[in-house]
């Protein structure tokens, strides 16, 4: 199967708009399940107008949030799929440009010196591109993530020492919890990047705030901590946008990987309760949109 | 707690009069501001033509479509979607914002600081919460972006829209240094051992 530039250009600005006014099913029935389980009035209220926005946004076809967010692209491409990767990344960009343009879309990408913003959403590295491969023959899903900043403001690493254990990863998840507060725009989810280099580490974090809710971690160990983690976040009481209550966090999410002998770094990374996602997946058949 | 629906601009009157958990919606005109909006107004020395006295701003950064100037649209903007972003990240406007341009109160998500707080009660001020995330809905409360000022740092424009009816919006932070934020903080720390202990973690 060859991948033209073509439709992944169309893909990408597609996905964007998208990601941007729909909310994935697991996100919805998430607040759903907040909501019912809510022992503070005020904190129901709170998720009630969450609920509400998200109806609205459906009905009047408009953002659910107005930060549109830093563009993620994840493409996954199958083994038997022909392409050019430097066409591949082009073609995502332009897609991204033209979303912006075409919806229009206010663009939330700035030079990090400058702060000049040249409304195109794109800049130098970005959107920010990941590609990986798997075995599905003729396939290529890609996966469109707009990154609020409010979230993405809760961004932390913590190069631990072997000495300080599990325990230090621990205290260090739940106090950066309380320091985002409401700041975060919870309930979120908390994504944990454990082992790694520093920089693999706080990737971690980011795939594992960004996975789908219900999903668990592959690493055994990983998993029982994303339960532990997950009861004592909500024990905290912040509750949503940090006004009290018991919805503080959908889950915890937690992604390993090996590390250093001398190495024990923990990273944090949050995702907001508007917690946007689209893909599309392109097969000999044609594309198809989900989550 | 009582409810006020209030016309801006709103007497030093009325905002003292506001305590914690009250909830206000707000009609007249309400001012968009952000980030680079401050810095280039109180780090940078530039000069707005508009009179905040009295009024409300709120920390956003709309998306809008540029059109034609006419009745409907008199800034030539359309709204496309307006929300609310994080206020911690301009605390350190709120004194001058009270001080020199005599805004009344602010409207954001996720709470400010101390020395907010502090100016909150010195110079008559209130932070009103809005749902963070829920844009869409917030952008039903908008009439008309009326006009607009440092036009050049769009997004970050100084924006002045019309509102109706916009909220309800909770008083989170008053002008008696009561602070939803701070209490709410307060509790969670206190219960952070407790949390720490139900995964084997002793302090």
């Amino acid at each position: 199967m060859n991948l033209y530039p073509a439709a992944v250009e169309e893909m990408a600005r597609a996905l964007y708009i998208r990601a941007l006014k729909q909310l994935p099913d697991d996100v919805k029935q998430g607040i759903e399940r907040l909501r019912a389980e809510e022992g503070h009035a005020g904190a129901r209220r709170v998720l009630d107008t969450m609920i509400h926005n998200i109806e609205v946004a459906e009905d009047t076809r408009n953002l659910l949030c107005q930060d549109t967010g830093l563009p993620i692209y994840n493409v996954l491409i199958g083994r038997d799929v022909v392409f050019d990767g430097v066409d591949i990344k082009d073609a995502i960009t332009t897609g991204c440009r033209r979303a912006t343009h075409e919806h229009p879309l206010r663009s939330s990408v700035v030079h990090p010196l400058t702060r000049l913003n040249d409304h195109t959403s794109t800049g130098r590295r970005v959107p920010v591109i990941h590609f990986d491969f798997d075995d599905a023959p003729e396939r290529v899903r890609i996966e469109m993530i707009p990154k609020g900043s409010g979230s993405e403001n809760g961004s932390w690493l913590r190069m631990c020492l072997p000495a300080e254990g599990v325990d230090a990863i621990k205290t260090f998840v739940i106090d950066r919890v309380l320091e985002a507060g409401g700041k975060v725009c919870p309930p979120t989810i908390v994504g944990v990047g454990i082992g790694g280099t520093s920089d693999l580490c706080m990737h971690l974090a980011k795939v594992a705030a960004t996975r789908p809710l219900g999903s668990t971690c592959a690493d055994e160990e990983g998993a029982r901590l994303e339960q532990a983690l997950g009861a004592a976040v909500n024990a905290l009481g912040i509750g949503p946008q940090g006004l009290g209550g018991d919805a503080t966090a959908f889950a915890v999410h937690v992604e390993t990987a090996a590390t250093h002998i001398t190495l024990n770094p923990v990273a944090v990374n949050i995702q907001c309760h508007s917690a946007r996602r689209a893909s599309a997946t392109l097969t000999p058949d044609g594309i198809a949109f989900g989550f | 707690m009582a409810h006020f629906e209030l016309n801006t601009p709103v007497p030093e009157a009325q905002i003292r009069a506001l305590r914690l958990c009250d909830t206000i919606s707000l009609s007249g005109s309400l001012f968009g501001i952000r980030d680079a909006t401050q810095i280039h107004l109180f780090d940078r020395g530039r000069e707005t033509r508009f009179d905040l006295a009295g009024h409300a701003v709120i920390h956003t950064a709309p998306n809008v479509r540029r059109v034609p100037r006419c009745p409907e649209y008199p800034a030539g903007y359309a709204p496309v979607c307006i929300g609310t972003t994080t206020s911690a990240r301009m605390e350190r406007f709120t004194r001058p914002l009270l001080g020199q341009y005599g805004v009344r109160m602010i409207i954001g998500k996720g709470g400010l600081l101390r020395d907010s707080l502090q100016a909150f009660a010195e110079l008559g001020g209130v932070y009103l919460a809005i749902v963070g995330g829920t844009a869409a809905l917030e952008t039903t409360w908008i009439e008309a972006i009326e006009d607009v000022d440092l036009d050049d740092l769009n997004p970050e424009s100084l924006w002045r829209f019309r509102v109706r009816d916009f909220g309800p919006l909770m008083v989170a932070m008053d002008s008696h240094g009561g602070s939803l934020y701070d209490q709410v903080r307060d509790d969670a720390a206190a219960r952070r051992e407790a949390a720490l202990a139900t995964m084997g973690v002793h302090t």
